[in-house]
């Protein structure tokens, strides 16, 4: 897959989902690929993406912006320039990587064939591990946001027994936390 | 004549948010109930009559498009209006909601302006 066309499809969908869900921008800074998702704190969500090309994507930022994308998803405050993270403020993050990586996924159907998305899982911690056992890179694209940082990462390969794809009942890819 | 909503969606803030938009686009909104899948809101409905259904499609336990087929399948609940309100995208999943009757489908992110015009078009 194509470094380039997965950077611009998170492009396009984290443009998309900022200006109309939040009223805000993300500016693109550099993307870049890892082997492991270097993610170890902070507000983390992630959802399972299956079908002939299977893979995760995630979406990872500090605690404060969280609590800053939450209320300006939701037009209410939570604990603005603090660390506390409310059930609410999980909620919006999850929601908002399921329209980021839901749009990614529209975009990228076009040439991978169709992909089942599965329900988002969110994390909220400090010092863990993250450790994919999927085959392939993440691409990583970073957004500079109200001066903090959100990245984007995406991971894809193609499936060695792809499975029929049911929308909305898709198991996630293996990720360990520790 | 106020409208009676049941929007269907597993994510708390889309839930928000849908109620904080219907009442933006000037639509005269009564009780609004809400359901975190689809079997919770086909429980909503044998309580409740409602006027519109907006139901999200990737949903634990019963998704969207199996809660619509219900909906539309069951004498008393095949004439409401379900609006599929979604991330899913992909031309299949838009065809197969249209195939079983969705009075419409909006994708996420969506705007006001959106919701006000679908809304428009049914009542």
């Amino acid at each position: 897959m194509d470094t380039d066309r997965i950077v611009q499809a998170v492009a396009a969908a984290t443009g998309e989902v900022f200006s109309t869900m939040l009223g805000t921008e993300a500016a693109l800074a550099q993307p870049y690929r890892e082997r492991m998702p270097n993610v170890s704190d902070g507000v983390v969500a992630f959802i399972g993406l299956a079908g002939k090309w299977t893979g995760t994507g995630m979406i990872s930022c500090p605690p404060s912006l969280a609590c800053r994308l939450a209320s300006l998803l939701l037009m209410a405050e939570y604990a603005p320039g603090g660390d506390a993270v409310s059930e609410d403020v999980l909620d919006a993050v999850a929601e908002i990587a399921n329209m980021i990586i839901g749009n990614v996924k529209n975009l990228l159907e076009e040439e991978l064939g169709p992909m089942g998305m599965s329900i988002p899982t969110v994390i909220f911690g400090r010092n863990f591990t993250t450790r994919s056992v999927g085959q392939g890179d993440w691409t990583v694209v970073p957004f500079e946001c109200e001066g903090q940082r959100l990245e984007v990462r995406i991971c894809l390969a193609p499936a060695r027994d792809p499975a029929p794809v049911r929308h909305g009942f898709q198991a996630p890819d293996y990720v360990e936390l520790r | 004549m106020p409208l009676d909503v049941l929007i269907v969606d597993d994510s708390a803030a889309i839930r928000k948010i849908l109620q904080r938009v219907l009442r933006q686009a000037d639509v005269d909104v009564g009780q609004v109930y809400e359901a975190g899948d689809g079997l919770e809101a086909l429980e909503t409905l044998k309580r409740h009559k409602v006027h519109l259904v907006l139901a999200d499609v990737n949903m634990p336990n019963m998704n969207g498009i199996q809660l619509l087929a219900q909906i539309k399948a069951h004498a008393e609940w095949a004439s409401l209006p379900v609006i599929m309100v979604t991330t899913e995208g992909s031309q299949s999943k838009v065809m197969e909601a249209a195939q079983l009757g969705a009075a419409g489908y909006i994708r996420k992110p969506f705007s006001a302006e959106q919701i006000k015009d679908k809304l428009a078009n049914l009542f």
